[in-house]
């Protein structure tokens, strides 16, 4: 029985992983896809200085997501990844593009307005393939035996295009929240402008969303609203509410840090629904997360190691986060 | 069927590119974080000048390197799924947690760290700045000891049982399998190389830069500091080089056979065959050169000791014998001229004439990218030496991948070869113009750059003390 509880704990384990993913490289790319916008020069060196130090150290918890998933349920990773085949491949491709972007766009001044739409495109590119990869899972993946059974195609629908373009919307105003945070002047001001739209754009792509899912899978539909259980699921759509209307709030009270917390908030609110319209598979509808999972010897080797180290790493990212504390400006931090 | 053969042929293909394509930066990174480590070490201990400029001036390269070691890297941790998922499922009870410890104890040290080394100095002072720099140093390696003992597995598993579902599960304690009986080798076998890679790429910047002014102090420590390197590890590559086939003999015997271009066994003393052509249909090296008993001789350390050939093997398991054969002659030439170039500094060092001797620069010159191509050459040795197999013996490559449509291959690995030219392209132009700079007492600041983030620049602001960090912001 102890497998059992391990099983759950490594679902906890990489669920966390993604969580952090998506708080720490969403900003980031968020920023990637606002670049843009921004002024050529000053503006966009500042959005850039911004993230340039722990860019790496946030697009790591993607690697763990992904490693951990293979360690920890691989016949889930096995699965997975061929029947998201070309969305991933797009992800990595766009990853590659905006990563290198940070160093050359410096290396290479005459060529700087190239590195920078390596950047955007780049940035535009993994956001949308991820956003696409969490639709595609939710509405389900042909399974025969321990393969995937479908075509390289399947992940294509209306419902996988909507969740790619909500986590467009959502990490651009991740990324909006973040440089108001971070900077000031008229940077700052450009952003305070963005995030208002930006954030009823969020909610309505959250609302297209929450209505879709429902209908994808009758076990969707009963389990957020079926009674008496409607009643907990019922707060997620409340609480999304009441952030929103504080994230609104804080917009026009000109706060500095809260409307990026809020704007968290409402991304861990949607991670919440995506569990509960999942728990426990895996693979919705498929594979449990008892039928994928690795067995005990794998799972708790791994717990030693996933114990110690976790907390650690969490220490140095926070120590390395609070050495660039405060306003970034273009020539760096003050 | 066919159809099948060619996603999985295309498969094959998309990962012997992307694979050799990220393994040269990590073998560069691996010796530059620890060259970096010393430089920075040295200045903390010394204060002399020229460690921190030499310091400065490979940072920049560095940056650039891991950069694309980390984008390349991200791109490996997602192609066992992708294209080679029935491997990934087999497997991934004994290699997942494996891979899963490299990224908890190497890439986010490696990546946590990286943001203060690069752009920190004057946000945590010279010690702490320290600290991160080993801390990026050491993560190359805790990378290294994991990856290659994933690797090492597949070519040697132990410790393994095989459950009702077909996968692999660890059966043993961890220990023997982490410990499993190529990896020590393998891992001490790649770490040098990394160093040797690092030695002459730095050698050759450091002697380009001594033709031009032979009295640049930069130029003098960083060719002297590689010679060393060349000097002391190429004997030591070479010693552990033969340990490590003495160890592929006992545990892939097929592979040294190709290794070696042995298609018949000898039962009293095999040649070693020099240069030859092989020739896999009629089972022969043609045009060969060799040593009479000389393959024994290294092999067994006895002239007349018999050693199999591939016809012991059946044919569905031999491995590809020319390219085997040819890659591992690439390396172990190289591995001798890196041998010579040490040698040969150590002679001009013992005359005095280390810095004045400009045909020793121009070899050294010459042999920048030595590392780089013997690296390649021993990976494709020891990975094509193991076809048929993905895990030794147990499970075959034709039986490891995903259940793919060959057009889906096929278009991403157009746009892999696309997107890594471009990229990797661009990032070696931008490493040659850096290293084309003459190594200065005053690491310029890039005039347009922002200080903090043209990644280097920190370091010399604070370097050149205060009134440059003034100018400069």
């Amino acid at each position: 029985m102890n497998g059992i509880d391990l099983t759950v704990i490594w679902a906890g384990i990489i669920a966390f992983a993604v969580v952090v993913y998506v708080i720490m490289d969403g900003f980031d790319l968020g920023i990637g896809i606002l670049f843009p916008n921004f002024k050529v020069g000053q503006d966009r060196d500042t959005a850039m200085n911004s993230i340039a130090p722990v860019w790496d150290g946030n697009e790591t918890w993607l690697v763990l997501g992904g490693g951990g998933l293979l360690a920890a349920f691989p016949l889930a990773y096995a699965i997975i990844l061929p029947a998201l085949y070309a969305p991933l491949i797009a992800m990595l491709l766009g990853l590659v593009l905006r990563g290198v972007a940070f160093e050359f766009r410096w290396r290479d001044p005459a060529h700087r307005a190239r590195w920078d739409f390596a950047f955007t495109a780049g940035s535009v590119i993994a956001t949308f393939a991820q956003g696409v990869t969490l639709g595609a899972l939710l509405q389900g993946i042909t399974v025969e035996g321990r393969a995937y059974a479908g075509g390289w195609w399947e992940w294509l629908t209306p419902f996988s295009l909507l969740t790619g373009f909500a986590l467009l919307a959502g990490y651009a105003l991740l990324g909006c929240c973040w440089l108001i945070w971070k900077t000031e002047g008229p940077l700052q001001r450009q952003c305070y402008s963005y995030a208002g739209r930006l954030g009823i754009l969020l909610l309505l792509a959250i609302a297209a969303v929450s209505i879709a899912t429902p209908f994808l899978e009758t076990e969707y539909y009963t389990r957020w609203l079926a009674y008496p259980g409607v009643i907990a699921t019922a707060q997620i759509p409340l609480a999304t509410l009441i952030i929103s209307i504080l994230f609104f709030r804080s917009l026009s009270k000109r706060q500095e840090a809260a409307p990026f917390f809020y704007a968290l908030g409402l991304f861990g609110l949607s991670l919440v629904g995506l569990a509960v319209s999942m728990w426990p598979d895996v693979i919705p509808g498929r594979v449990t997360i008892w039928e994928a999972a690795a067995p005990y010897e794998s799972q708790i080797f791994m717990l030693i190691g996933a114990g110690i180290m976790v907390p650690v790493i969490l220490a140095y990212t926070a120590w390395a986060y609070w050495v660039f504390r405060g306003k970034v400006g273009s020539d760096g931090y003050h | 069927m066919i159809e099948n053969d060619l996603a999985i042929n295309l498969a094959r293909v998309q990962f012997a590119f992307t694979v050799s394509f990220h393994f040269l930066f990590p073998a560069f990174t691996i010796g530059i974080a620890s060259y970096l480590a010393v430089l920075e070490g040295l200045w903390l201990k010394t204060d002399k000048g020229v460690y921190a400029n030499l310091y400065r001036y490979w940072l920049k390269i560095f940056a650039v390197v891991f950069a694309m070691g980390v984008v390349s890297g991200i791109v490996m941790s997602y192609q066992f799924g992708t294209n080679w998922s029935v491997f990934s499922d087999k497997a991934g009870p004994i290699i997942g947690p494996l891979m899963a410890y490299e990224v908890l104890t190497a890439f986010f040290l490696e990546a946590g760290f990286l943001g203060v080394m690069l752009f920190g100095i004057n946000k945590v002072g010279r010690k702490l700045h320290f600290v991160a720099t080993l801390a990026v140093a050491i993560g190359t390696f805790i990378s290294a000891f994991w990856i290659l003992s994933v690797n090492s597995w597949m070519q040697t598993p132990v410790g393994y049982a095989i459950n009702d579902v077909g996968q692999f599960v660890p059966a043993a304690g961890w220990w023997d399998i982490v410990w499993n009986p190529s990896f020590p080798y393998r891992l001490v076998h790649t770490v040098l190389a990394a160093y040797l890679t690092t030695a002459f790429a730095v050698g050759a910047v450091g002697a380009w830069h001594l033709l031009k002014d032979r009295t640049n102090p930069g130029a003098r420590k960083m060719f002297s500091m590689a010679m060393w390197m060349a000097a002391l590890i190429a004997p030591a590559q070479i010693f552990m080089g033969d340990l490590h086939g003495l160890n592929t003999l006992e545990h892939q015997p097929a592979k040294v056979m190709a290794m070696e271009g042995h298609y018949e066994s000898h039962p009293d003393g095999a040649p070693l065959i020099l240069f030859g052509i092989p020739n896999s249909k009629e089972k022969r090296v043609d045009y060969a050169i060799e040593i009479p008993k000389a393959s024994s001789l290294i092999l067994k350390h006895d002239l007349n000791a018999p050693l199999a050939g591939l016809d012991t093997i059946p044919d569905q398991d031999e491995p590809p014998v020319g390219i085997v054969f040819w890659s591992f002659r690439i390396m172990v030439g190289l591995g001798f001229a890196m041998l010579g170039i040490g040698l040969w500094s150590l002679f001009a060092r013992s005359r005095k004439k280390l810095y004045d001797w400009p045909w020793l620069h121009r070899a050294a010159i010459a042999m920048g990218p030595s590392g780089f191509i013997a690296v390649l050459a021993g990976w494709v040795t020891t990975e094509v030496g193991r076809q048929p197999f993905t895990i030794y013996g147990l499970l075959r490559t034709s039986e490891s991948a995903a259940p793919l449509d060959a057009p889906a291959v096929a278009i991403s690995l157009l746009a892999f070869v696309v997107v890594y030219f471009i990229v990797f392209g661009a990032g070696i132009v931008y490493i040659f113009k850096l290293a084309a700079k003459t190594p200065e007492a005053h690491e310029p600041t890039p005039d347009d750059a922002p200080i903090r983030s043209a990644g280097i620049t920190p370091a010399a602001a604070v370097l050149e003390g205060d009134h440059e960090e003034g100018a400069a912001s």
